[in-house]
């Protein structure tokens, strides 16, 4: 849940990076990190095995500027796509404003796709949130591989309640900042509700 | 575990700040944290400024995490207390009122014992004060009064990412 300090006039704001194993979530964050200017980030922590598997979580602060006077922060959390480290993912779901669901395009990864995103809302219903409640947005990684599977077809299967999708290719940087903005306006959106 | 939204107000950021501060002296460590379980910084006192205090609160949320679904693999409700010693400073990290958490670090001018007595009294004053913190903000949310955010319009949003 977002966190609201008027002391320090800051609101904090949770995103998660989901998706299966080596679909892009923490390349996501890297290019955000090289993109961002250096007095709007943090430093970028990853906790990866040797071979550079994110083993617990990727962590980046992003200040974005103000809005009415409170400074706006989110903190892009990847979680480890590896089926096996499923209670790690759980932790990281704690406290989400908000998901990005990054889906590998490849072909052979469909199965890994479906699998992942139903472990995703087994595991925020778990903590007691609903997807469908959530600011969540889904981004089709790997657009530029040639066994890239058509969107119509990713979109059928992975993006049936329609939010908002998005083209990638996280290596080149294409479409990470327009998933990123897509899912902190919806965050945004979300707090003036008042929730 | 409360999992409504985390609100702090300046009269209850001072209460805490007064707390820590008389926590960070008492116990003579050098920095004090405290941290949501989201891994959001609440507040810091001490030589916060030698820290990179964003990345400290993350791992620390984190490291809590980890501990917490390992003490539920074994039974246990949680491990309220973390310490981790190093070859010239430590770290103490402690659970206060089940959704906050506490971080000091001291070097071998204090010790252990001091830091965990020390630390004892002052999460009992700091768990009153995020009792009542909770309650303010559950009130004002039933109330409908005063969020910031309800008057933010779509252009203030875009302006954010232009």
């Amino acid at each position: 849940m977002s966190f609201i300090n008027y002391a320090s006039r800051e609101i904090n704001c949770k995103i998660v990076y989901y998706g299966p194993g080596l679909c892009g979530k923490t390349t996501n964050l890297q290019h955000v990190y090289a993109k961002t200017a250096p007095e709007a980030k943090g430093k970028m922590i990853s906790l990866a095995t040797e071979t550079e598997r994110t083993l617990f979580f990727d962590f980046l602060p992003l200040a974005l500027g103000e809005i009415r006077g409170f400074k706006t922060r989110f903190h892009l959390y990847t979680v480890p796509g590896q089926v096996f480290y499923d209670a790690s993912r759980k932790l990281i779901l704690k406290g989400v404003d908000g998901i990005v669901y990054v889906a590998d395009s490849q072909e052979e990864r469909m199965d890994a796709n479906i699998e992942s995103l139903d472990n995703l809302r087994h595991n925020l219903k778990e903590q007691g949130y609903d997807l469908d409640k959530l600011p969540y947005v889904v981004q089709y990684n790997k657009r530029d591989l040639p066994n890239a599977v058509p969107v119509e077809e990713l979109r059928r299967e992975l993006n049936p309640t329609n939010v908002p999708d998005f083209e990638a290719c996280a290596s080149t940087g294409e479409g990470v900042f327009e998933t990123l903005k897509a899912v902190a306006k919806l965050i945004l959106v979300d707090l003036k509700k008042g929730r | 575990m409360s999992n409504s939204q985390m609100v702090m107000y300046d009269e209850e950021f001072q209460e805490i700040n007064v707390v820590i501060e008389r926590l960070l002296k008492d116990s003579n460590s050098k920095v004090i944290f405290l941290v949501d379980k989201n891994g959001q910084l609440i507040s810091g006192v001490g030589e916060t400024e030698r820290f990179d205090t964003t990345s400290l609160a993350s791992l620390t949320a984190g490291n809590i995490a980890a501990t917490g679904g390992l003490a539920k693999l074994i039974g246990e409700k949680e491990f309220s207390i973390l310490f981790h010693e190093g070859e010239k400073d430590n770290l103490h990290i402690s659970i206060v009122g089940g959704r906050v958490i506490l971080v000091v670090l001291f070097d071998n001018r204090s010790s252990l014992g001091l830091v965990r007595l020390r630390v004892k009294k002052a999460s009992e004053e700091l768990s009153v004060i995020f009792e009542k913190l909770m309650k303010k903000s559950d009130e004002k949310v039933k109330s409908g009064t005063s969020f910031p955010f309800a008057e933010i319009t779509d252009d203030d949003i875009d302006n954010l990412f232009s």
